[in-house]
């Protein structure tokens, strides 16, 4: 917490309470809000818009060229596939077409042509030649099927029918997986015959598991009822039943995107080959082929967040350094205006003793010419001489009118002027005068005064009534702090040879630790209550620095305050300032 | 040796005089700076004592009417207003010998009065 108050700029949490609510022009704290949100806003919105955007464009692009790198990639292998059972399909034709049936049934041909096919195209496990009545009359492979009949297969019901027959796959006698490609040959006589071939598909999975395919990708054949045809990498081996449904029949490449096992994503590439009972079908894991797209989204968002953080604290660090210097401004500001305020008012007070002053004294001047006159009469007139009583009487009316004199001497000397004017100035006898102010006070209250000047303390140069102004207030303070019966002693000595200390000391109440940093900040008072303004203080320490000297404070509560005022014996002349 | 006094207060002018008369200085007394231009017209001052602040002609003025015609004369100034500093600043500039603060000290301005004069004999 204490960091965070540490972090808190001064404005945050100010509140004026001398001020009035016309003389302070801003709010802060909403200024610094509005610059903050306002300046953030203008920078950070695009920059997260456009991340979004981006996000989602480049999302879609890479997604949609998955899609067509599927349907590209099914339409290479279906070509490969359809032209491996065209190719098988072809060379059967050929041969039923070539030869005879005697041709084809005469001993030894079958062989030789099982060999010369395994020779050339390779995969070739047997040959048969079946009758018009289902009756196999020529074999060459591995087993013994002659006159096996096939008529009620049905098998050999389509291939009456179609003229071309193309099995499912299955697995064989030596559990290799096997599929038969069946031809009929009409003869011009309404007769028929049949030429059976058993394809080892090893070479037939060979096309399909030698792609290499990006995103953890399969191809496989399934049939129409879902069993795998050839073995998948990640979706069963062959002759068992796909997991996912079977897709619904396009006549071209389609492409769709679903979810695997698991709910995993995936992409689904599939075509219906041809005359035959084969789905060709890829299958991609999205999450694989957005990977690389991903790996550069998160890169840009880091970016992005280090950016954003970057702006942040750009901004922030900014408008509180902007707003903090308003806000000094404006303080300096403030306490110009309380200060021009204070010197006005004590302008006018300056005027208004001064002409109770002039106005006391031309009576008091007639009542002083009147008394010497009577004092005259009696000291010059033989007539009136000797009345002791009466002499008496007029000496006390002339010390009146002379102590009445010094007082309004005194008023009349503090009419102030508001620039510095700059003379030779005996601070004993300055002291003295504004001392005179508490005399009676001080009688009624038993507080003892004592001003102790150090004989070698030199005239020094500097402002009259600033510097009455300064000790007047000290002393003030130091009144309004003591007790009756406390003592108030100012001591004057040079502080070296260019300047003077004088020390103002009470036996007050003394001023708190935590409050002695903020004696001499305008409106900072612990006596509101009893009236007083906070300015006092702030106000002679400007006087202080004005006559370019320095003041310090030093206290104990309860014991007691000692200021520290240091001022130059000579005064810095600026040009154009006569004495 | 002749001092004339001028001071809008008659009751203070007056008694100065009177008192002044008392210890061995002829004084005359006015108050305003019409009456004191008339009566320099038919006496001679040697010394005249003013003060700073009159009704229609001001003390300042009124030295500088008298000192044109009469350039032998000396110059006392009086005031009740003002600080000291500013009165003194203000008689230094209008060549005044010396100046008094009221309420005015007899004896002072016995002592100044004289001390003029004596100045004045000497160079006689």
């Amino acid at each position: 917490m204490s960091f965070i108050k540490k972090l808190k700029p001064d404005f945050w949490d100010y509140h004026d309470i001398a001020a009035d609510p016309h003389k302070r022009l801003f709010n802060f704290r909403r200024m610094w809000e509005l610059t903050v949100f306002l300046t953030a806003g203008v920078a950070l919105i695009p920059l997260i818009t456009l991340a979004v955007v981006d996000y989602h464009v480049t999302q879609r692009a890479v997604a949609s060229e998955n899609l067509l790198r599927t349907a590209r990639l099914v339409s290479n292998i279906r070509r490969s596939v359809s032209y491996f059972f065209e190719e098988r399909r072809a060379v059967l034709k050929f041969l039923a077409h070539h030869y005879t049936f005697a041709a084809l049934n005469e001993r030894g041909t079958l062989e030789r042509l099982l060999k010369d096919l395994n020779e050339s195209f390779g995969g070739f496990t047997d040959l048969g030649l079946i009758d018009s009545y289902g009756y196999q009359k020529g074999y060459a492979g591995p087993f013994d099927l002659l006159g096996v009949n096939y008529s009620l297969q049905d098998w050999y019901r389509e291939v009456c029918k179609k003229g071309i027959y193309i099995s499912d796959v299955f697995l064989g006698f030596r559990h290799a997986p096997h599929m038969v490609i069946a031809v009929k040959r009409s003869l011009p006589n309404g007769s028929f015959y049949v030429l059976r071939a058993t394809i080892d598909t090893m070479k037939f999975q060979g096309i399909l598991s030698g792609l290499e395919m990006a995103g953890k990708g399969d191809a496989f054949i399934i049939n129409r009822q879902g069993i795998l045809q050839t073995p998948s990498i990640y979706h069963g081996r062959a002759l068992q039943k796909l997991s996912l449904p079977v897709p619904e029949y396009a006549p071209k490449t389609r492409v769709f995107e679903t979810n695997g096992a698991n709910d995993v994503p995936i992409i689904i590439g599939y075509r219906y080959i041809d005359d035959t009972p084969f789905i060709l079908m890829v299958i991609k894991q999205k999450q694989r082929l957005m990977k690389a797209w991903r790996e550069t989204r998160i890169e840009l968002l880091i970016f992005l967040c280090i950016s954003i953080l970057v702006i942040s604290g750009v901004v922030i660090w900014v408008a509180t350094y902007l707003v903090n210097r308003i806000f000094i401004a404006d303080q300096k500001r403030i306490a110009t205006l309380h200060q021009v305020e204070y010197s006005n008012k004590m302008a006018s007070i300056g005027r208004l003793a001064a002409g109770v002053a002039h106005e006391v004294n031309n009576p008091l001047a007639i009542i002083n010419e009147k008394a010497g006159l009577i004092k005259d009469l009696f000291v010059f007139k033989k007539e009136y001489a000797g009345d002791e009583k009466l002499l008496g009487l007029i000496d006390a009316i002339l010390a009146s009118v002379k102590r009445a004199g010094t007082i309004t001497k005194r008023l009349l000397s503090f009419s102030r002027h508001s620039e510095v004017r700059i003379q030779h100035i005996d601070l004993k006898e300055l002291l003295q005068e504004v001392l005179g102010f508490f005399e009676k006070e001080a009688e009624y209250r038993s507080i003892d005064i004592s001003i102790d000047v150090a004989p070698d303390t030199p005239l020094i140069e500097s402002d009259r009534s600033k510097l009455q102004e300064i000790f007047l207030n000290l002393a003030n303070n130091a009144c309004f702090a003591m007790e009756d019966g406390g003592h108030l002693n100012i001591r004057v000595a040079p502080e070296g040879l260019k300047k003077v200390k004088v020390t103002v000391s009470d036996e007050g109440c003394g001023i708190a630790k935590q409050d002695l940093g903020r004696v001499f900040e305008p409106f900072f008072s612990t006596k509101t209550k009893q009236g007083g303004t906070g300015l006092g203080l702030s106000l002679t320490a400007n006087f202080v620095r004005e006559l370019g000297g320095e003041i310090t404070v030093d206290s104990e509560l309860g014991k007691g305050t000692t200021f520290t005022v240091i001022l130059p014996v000579a005064m810095e002349r600026k040009e154009g300032n006569n004495t | 040796m002749r001092v004339l006094l001028i001071d809008d207060e008659e009751e203070l002018v007056s008694t100065l005089a009177e008192r002044l008369s008392f210890r061995g200085i002829d004084a005359d007394w006015t108050t305003s700076g019409k009456d004191a231009l008339e009566k320099l017209a038919t006496t001679s001052y040697d010394i005249a004592v003013l003060d700073i602040k009159m009704p229609r002609i001001g003390g300042i003025e009124l030295k500088r009417m008298i000192s044109r015609q009469y350039p032998h004369m000396k110059f006392i100034f009086m005031t009740g207003h003002g600080s000291e500093e500013d009165f003194r600043t203000g008689s230094e500039e209008a060549g005044a010998e010396y100046y008094l603060v009221k309420p005015v000290d007899i004896e002072e301005l016995t002592q100044k009065l004289k001390q003029i004069m004596s100045q004045q004999g000497g160079l006689q």
